[in-house]
């Protein structure tokens, strides 16, 4: 009894905590008021977000003794894309918004890869 | 006991932030912005998605939860891409 | 023999792992189906991995992901704070160099990743020779602080797993 009492505040702390941190990611977005400040709000906190509802969907049935595993699937992919499609905004960013001019030095001898001359135009 | 609380209580966070992305949607300043807020909201549909899951305590709803990750992820880098390259497939 | 039926061990393993995990059952069944497609897919999308991966230490890897995760955990907290109590004037973000000692795709790949889900710090561009990469930071009073912990935090451990 007294274990499935900690399971529920557990995930009852879970989910508090998650659904802060997503209204939290999508306030940053409309308070931050540079273009790449925005990005950083949104891709991360709100990644935790919905990870902590994935982990109290996978243990929700735990007392029971069942444990569900396509919630692992489902962060897994949430945690790999995440970084990718900040990657992706963040070069339409440079390439659209930013001065290049405020860009420090890539230190290489050769330019950042989307402000580069070799970049395919469509 | 007190989870059915919890859950509501995070209904709720996810409600009013897609309220927040809505009223950025309308109010930003660049394109980029927008494909940002609409990747945001995805993210939060899904979560929608999942915890109405858990309320009605049923696994069914975690396939759909992979197919919104599955083709959120793909539209925002296609509509990047666009951006980026004035095509989608090359 | 072996290494033709099988050109990249792990894609087969995670293959194999992920099929279990969308089926959400143990069934014989289920693992003729993922042995099956976890054979297939690697033979179709070879000509996307011309190289193996090298990776020294596979538990090192593990260690580094719990690493990852309490790191995001932590950070968010901190980024929290700046977006809600933070006066929009006083935060101040910086573009920050990191130039790379690491040369394996997939240890860039996973570092670049690595900057991007701890708060604070997010990948924007890669130099055209694949020596250095671009970070924004959110709020950075010292850019070259942040350098040197992206530096001796994650690029170490990834050069001691992967190279």
């Amino acid at each position: 009894m007294t274990l499935a009492l900690a399971i529920d505040l557990f995930l009852s702390a879970m989910l508090v905590g998650g659904g802060l941190f997503a209204l939290i990611g999508s306030y940053g977005l409309l308070r931050l008021p540079q273009p790449m400040q925005r990005l950083h709000a949104p891709t991360k906190a709100t990644t935790i977000g919905v990870g902590a509802a994935l982990v109290v969907s996978a243990l929700d049935l735990l007392p029971q003794g069942a444990v569900s595993w396509q919630e692992i699937l489902i962060t897994i992919f949430l945690l790999l894309t995440a970084p990718i499609s900040a990657l992706f905004l963040a070069k339409t960013l440079l390439l659209r918004h930013e001065d290049p001019a405020t860009l420090p030095d890539s230190g290489t001898g050769r330019p950042w890869a989307t402000l580069s001359d070799d970049r395919p135009v469509g | 006991m007190i989870l059915p609380y919890a859950l509501l209580f995070m209904i709720g966070c996810i409600c009013a932030a897609l309220i927040l992305n809505l009223i950025r949607l309308f109010t930003s300043p660049t394109l980029t912005d927008r494909i940002l807020t609409l990747d945001t909201m995805t993210v939060n549909a899904l979560a929608l998605v999942i915890l109405y899951g858990i309320w009605a305590g049923t696994g069914l709803y975690l396939e759909a939860a992979i197919l919104l990750a599955l083709t959120g992820f793909v539209g925002t880098v296609a509509y990047c891409k666009y951006l980026l390259r004035g095509s989608i497939i090359e | 023999m072996l290494k033709r039926l099988f050109p990249h061990p792990y894609l087969t393993l995670t293959l194999v792992i992920l099929w279990f995990l969308l089926v959400n059952q143990w069934k014989l069944g289920s693992l003729v189906m993922a042995l099956i497609l976890a054979t297939v897919i690697p033979h179709l999308t070879s000509a996307w991995w011309p190289d193996r991966p090298k990776i020294r230490r596979p538990f090192g890897l593990a260690a580094y992901a719990l690493l990852v995760l309490w790191d995001v955990i932590v950070a968010n907290f901190q980024v929290a704070r700046i977006v809600l109590f933070m006066p929009r004037d006083k935060i101040r973000s910086a573009w920050v160099t990191v130039p790379l000692d690491l040369r394996a795709p997939e240890a860039i790949t996973l570092l670049a990743g690595t900057i991007t889900m701890t708060p604070g710090t997010l990948t924007a561009d890669m130099s055209a020779c694949g020596r250095a990469l671009l970070i924004h930071s959110l709020h950075a009073p010292d850019p070259d602080a942040v350098r040197d912990d992206i530096k001796a935090r994650y690029e170490a451990r990834l050069k001691r797993i992967f190279e």
